[in-house]
């Protein structure tokens, strides 16, 4: 990519491209989409309600651990409280981003900020990262929310109508995508030991804390996880400074 | 729970999600976060999802005994769905190659 290229790319050949390199994550967010409106219906919410989370929330992991919580009897403050604690990695998402939405208005921030996800993350970070910036570059980014916005609330539609139409769906191991998508989510983002470490740290924890009420394991295994991975990172950190010095 | 609990859970989780996403937007032009705290936040995801998924596959029945063992489809589907991801990186492949084994050990196993 030359910097030619880049100025004279229209608002249409942005939303093109935004639209192309989303696509990919779009596919793969189906089945998640799918498995929420089913599983949704399953757990005994109310069509309204699964698609509202959908529209509303638009949080694939919040949403699952909510109707998960909702199963186990939680109150609300366990889920509004699990809704925070998971989407702590925005605040980092957005910090990597910020810098590229600095020039736009608050109307343009305030849409780009609310529809931002794991997937749209991906794409923009890469996409800066190669292509950097241009005029109307948050076109494209707009094309990504937007494309995974669609895509979620159309995959929550058609789970919710297989959901009532095919009664004991939870019956067919669905829930067991939600762990498979998962596990391709993490397994790639073990880039190095402190991962690993925080990875198998949240597991056991969490594992021996399972019986914990109000799913409090999960939290506990997190904030475990979260402070060993920190710790042996800055560990390595001070080490190589060290050697430097 | 009730409609105006499940109403308020999802009012309740659109906010949050939002108090969470917007601020770093709205307030560009003076954030900056201590980097001690990003680095904390790396790990967040890696660890809150293996922390929902693991006890799911370790204890498959509610409320039931730990299950370590080959006869877990549960444990079987997850370590083959790791292995995939683990050498290609691939969502769908894992999504798709995890459920058919998942699926297949439980006709299997009978269980």
């Amino acid at each position: 990519m030359n910097d030619k290229t880049q100025t004279d790319r229209t608002i249409w050949s942005e939303i093109g491209r935004g639209l192309l390199a989303t696509l990919p994550v779009m596919i793969s967010a189906f089945p998640f989409g799918l498995i929420f409106g089913a599983l949704g219906i399953a757990k005994g919410l109310s069509p309204l309600a699964v698609m509202s989370m959908s529209l509303f929330v638009f949080s694939g992991s919040a949403q699952f651990v909510a109707i998960l919580l909702l199963g186990t009897g939680s109150g609300l403050g366990v889920i509004w409280l699990a809704t925070l604690i998971l989407n702590l990695r925005h605040l980092l998402y957005a910090a990597t981003l910020v810098d590229h939405v600095r020039h736009l208005n608050q109307i343009w921030r305030f849409g780009l900020s609310a529809w931002l996800t794991d997937e749209t993350f991906a794409v923009m970070e890469r996409r800066y990262r190669i292509e950097g910036d241009a005029p109307y570059a948050h076109w494209y980014y707009l094309t990504s929310c937007l494309g995974m916005y669609l895509n979620w609330a159309f995959w929550t539609f058609i789970g919710i109508v297989l959901g009532t139409q095919y009664k004991g769906i939870e019956k067919w191991g669905l829930e067991f995508a939600m762990v498979v998508t998962f596990i391709g989510i993490v397994m790639p983002a073990l880039r190095s030991r402190p991962y690993w470490v925080a990875a198998i740290v949240a597991a056991v924890v969490a594992t021996l804390g399972h019986a914990l009420p109000f799913k409090l394991g999960l939290m506990l295994g997190a904030l475990a996880g979260i402070g060993a991975g920190l710790a042996l990172q800055e560990i390595k950190r001070r080490n190589a400074a060290s050697e430097v010095a | 729970m009730s409609g105006i609990e499940i109403a308020m859970m999802i009012g309740g989780m659109a906010l949050i999600n939002l108090a969470i996403r917007w601020p770093v937007y709205l307030f560009a032009d003076h954030v900056r976060f201590p980097r001690i705290v990003e680095r904390a936040l790396a790990f967040v995801p890696v660890t809150v999802l293996t922390a929902i998924i693991v006890p799911m596959v370790l204890y498959p029945v509610e409320g039931g005994d730990i299950q370590l063992s080959w006869r877990n489809p549960y444990l079987i589907g997850a370590i083959v769905a790791a292995i995939v991801s683990w050498r290609w990186h691939k969502l769908m492949p894992t999504i798709l190659i995890g459920m058919a084994v998942f699926f297949a050990a439980r006709w299997a196993l009978g269980v």
